[in-house]
């Protein structure tokens, strides 16, 4: 049986004077009227706010110096990301491809796709989507049918995926595709690449999703081109790194944090008396966000020491999804406010968002029922 | 106060502090695991329920120096932290021990808080009415002294009695651990003295040890729990590999790790006190999860769980007490979101981050 561990966790002295950056920064942006935090969240995206986190070294700060990034701790990280979401920030352009894209292809990638690549990452202008799912892979991923057939110098990829965030802004997508045909190892023969958007034999397709946005695609191949050196670490070895991925994916507090501008907002609106009621829910609300900020900076703790607290990101990850979907259903039960439709910042049309957005919190990024099916092989169940 | 400073410089003398102070705990887990395994059975368990005091299992906690953990070692104690006297009573409870270990430990804080000499023996620790009654004393009849804490004239007390009290009522919490409500007549004071804030200091000390003790229950829980699905065999195969209990047992393990992991922060900043606001935090976040972990492992047992024969209920009865002692989930919570609500929206993230 896996021992689920969360250590606790010392940030490191350069923490504190990081945080106060990162929160002045937000403060004067706020102020500017760049962005209205009530409004964002890592859904939402402003290219030019990403690269002005690129100039201020927000992007890729775990990297290497020589590949545009800033050799930081995964706490130091760690204090960046949860302050960018406490405010609201649109940091939904940089997202994927700092998260994992990025860590992917440094540890995974060519040397000419790490040059080519990193720095414009770090530097905020170079942003990813996840080709993994498809009209008949969603949970079971190894299912993939998006075939790579060898071609002159790399490979030449045909198939559809779905539900792909954000790839009519991407610069680049990592496809997961199969190179050999299925054979009693399911998890054999798939292979990650990085897709150059700009590419003839790709079309995109908005899907429109429960709130009415255009967030997610289809992404269709037809005989794209892939270099042989945009292959993500070995021919028929992509399972293993999906799955690793997703330590990363899985354990921040993105997983947690989507509805931190609800609870926010909902706070001042029951105002500094509330009664027993809302005194009781917001402390609960509070001290489930506390346990978890502990736990998921005890992973980033872990991947400083190069631990894979896969299994550990898996729990966090249901813990805290459960949460974020949890506050819009407090706040409706105890505030007079009808949500409603529409774009600007009332609180109603914020309810409204959140109410319409929630449903996704527990399937993006692997499903709830997932989730609980690998926190039970860690508990040595399967 | 001294007391608790010079056990922190004896633990820090060393080149790293924190790597020793987390071997020492280790250590005092394993001797906690070994002793347990040796003497803490069902028969003792359903004996002290009886009414039988564990005389034996006493004095071999006594005899590892947990009974008197937090007495400096120049006093006659083991001089530890009071973190990692947490740590060691969340094992106990792992163990599902029947005795005032958290009561020992929070009569002697008191003490000390107050300037108060620690005596040998078992302690207690009540509140005191302005009727002069003791409400739910743990181990009430049983302890040698009973330290209280009440608000006077001018200000919050702590007094160690000695003596027969005054039975008012014979109570039990659900685990049949001894609650009685005593009466002051009988008892003679032994010591006394003004300590502000006396009576919080006993709530806090008190939320701190039942999330501790809440924690390490619901990590039996769920081994107790992964074991069982691991046996009972149903449709030709042990329930655990039916889809329906992994999940439960995922959802039993993720409230089990919150709760551990709630109870450490609050253990962890509590270097010489209670720290109040990651106490309330850890108070509101065990209690909840007390019940639904306790919940999951009923479900995971079927009948069996729900007998007197199966240990299960050493564990999760005791969950279904502790919740609500030194206030429930709600109470703490209720205390958290007026704080947050009187602090205003734009205080919240600052206050988190400043934990
Ligand atoms: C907002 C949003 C953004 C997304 N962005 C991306 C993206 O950028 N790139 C990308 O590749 N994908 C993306 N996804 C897709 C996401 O990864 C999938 O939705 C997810 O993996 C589940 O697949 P599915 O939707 O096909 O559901 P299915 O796998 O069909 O599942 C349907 C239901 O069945 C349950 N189920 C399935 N299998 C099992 C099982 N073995 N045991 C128990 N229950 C099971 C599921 O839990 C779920 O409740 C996104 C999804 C959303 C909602």
């Amino acid at each position: 049986m896996h021992q689920f561990k969360f250590d606790p966790v010392r940030l490191p002295e350069s923490a504190g004077a990081l945080r106060r950056e990162v929160r002045a920064f937000i403060a004067a942006q706020v102020a500017a009227r760049r962005f209205d935090p009530r409004l964002n969240s890592w859904g939402s995206r402003d290219d030019e706010f990403s690269r002005e986190c690129g100039r201020r070294g927000y992007i890729g700060m775990c990297w290497p110096k020589c590949y545009g990034g800033h050799e930081r701790s995964a706490l130091e990280r760690y204090v960046v990301v949860e302050e960018m979401l406490a405010g609201g920030a649109p940091v939904g352009a940089h997202w994927v491809a700092d998260r994992q894209s990025g860590n992917q292809i440094l540890r995974h990638g060519s040397e000419r796709a790490r040059q080519l690549i990193l720095p414009r990452i770090a530097a905020g202008e170079c942003y990813f989507s996840i080709g993994m799912s498809e009209p008949d892979s969603g949970s079971d991923l190894a299912a993939v049918r998006t075939k790579a057939v060898r071609a002159e110098g790399g490979w030449s990829i045909t198939g559809t995926k779905v539900w792909t965030s954000f790839a009519h802004h991407a610069h680049y997508l990592i496809a997961l595709a199969r190179t050999e045909a299925k054979d009693a190892n399911r998890h054999a023969g798939l292979t990650q690449f990085i897709v150059d958007m700009s590419r003839p034999g790709i079309g995109v397709r908005p899907i429109y999703n429960l709130y009415g946005g255009h967030d997610f695609n289809e992404v269709v191949f037809d005989n794209c081109f892939v270099e042989d050196d945009m292959v993500v670490g070995e021919v028929g070895g992509g399972w293993g790194m999906v799955t690793r991925e997703l330590a990363f994916e899985r354990s921040g507090p993105d997983r947690f944090m989507s509805t931190f501008q609800l609870l926010l907002e909902s706070i001042s609106k029951v105002g500094g008396d509330p009664d027993e009621c809302a005194a009781t829910e917001i402390g609960r609300l509070c001290a489930h966000l506390a346990t978890l900020r502990r736990m998921s900076s005890s992973i980033a703790g872990a991947l400083d020491r190069g631990a894979n607290p896969a299994l550990e990101a898996a729990l966090v990850k249901d813990l805290g999804t459960s949460f974020e979907r949890e506050v819009p259903e407090v706040f409706r039960r105890l505030l007079p406010v009808e949500p409603t439709l529409g774009k600007e910042a009332s609180y109603g049309e914020l309810l409204g968002m959140t109410v319409l957005h929630a449903p996704s919190f527990t399937l993006r990024g692997g499903t709830r029922e997932i989730l609980r099916g690998m926190i039970a092989r860690g508990l040595g169940l399967r | 106060m001294n007391q608790a400073n010079q056990s922190t410089l004896a633990a820090g003398s060393s080149t790293d502090p924190a790597a020793e102070a987390a071997a020492l705990d280790a250590m005092f887990v394993d001797t906690i695991d070994r002793l347990c395994a040796d003497q803490a059975n069902r028969a003792l368990r359903e004996q002290a329920e009886d009414g039988v005091w564990p005389a034996a299992l006493w004095a071999a906690f006594d005899e590892i120096g947990l009974v008197r953990c937090l007495v400096s070692e120049a006093a006659g104690g083991a001089g530890i932290s009071l973190c990692s006297a947490l740590r060691a009573l969340k094992r106990t409870a792992y163990h599902a021990v029947p005795l005032p270990l958290a009561e020992s430990m929070m009569a002697t804080r008191l003490l000390q808080a107050a300037g108060l000499e620690v005596p040998e023996g078992v302690l207690t620790v009540a509140r005191l009415d302005p009727e002069g009654a003791m409400p739910r004393v743990a181990w009430g009849e049983r302890a040698g002294f009973i330290v209280t804490v009440g608000a006077g004239g001018d200000g919050d007390t702590v007094s160690l009695l000695s003596g027969r009290a005054t039975l008012i009522r014979q109570e039990k919490n659900l685990a049949g651990e001894p609650r009685p409500t005593l009466g002051r007549a009988g008892l003679q004071q032994v010591a006394h003295a003004q300590l502000g804030g006396a009576a919080n200091l006993l709530e806090l000390y008190g939320a701190l040890a039942r999330s501790a003790q809440m924690a390490g229950a619901l990590e039996r829980a769920l081994h107790l729990s992964l074991e069982y699905a691991n046996e009972r065999v149903q449709f030709g195969r042990p329930i655990g590999k039916f889809q329906a209990v992994q999940h439960l047992l995922a959802v039993q393990a993720s409230h089990a790790a919150a709760a551990s992991a709630a109870c450490d922060a609050a253990i962890d900043a509590s270097l010489d006190a209670p720290e109040s606001f990651l106490v309330a935090l850890a108070k509101a976040r065990t209690s909840e999860a007390a019940g639904q972990g306790a919940d999951i492992a009923h479900q995971v047992h079927g009948a069996m769980g729900f007998t007197r024969e199966h240990s299960l209920h050493h564990v999760t009865r005791r969950l279904y007490a502790w919740r609500d002692e030194y206030g429930g989930e709600a109470y703490w919570q209720q205390r958290i979101g007026r704080l947050i609500c009187a602090q205003g929206a734009d205080a919240f993230w600052p206050m988190l981050t400043g934990l």
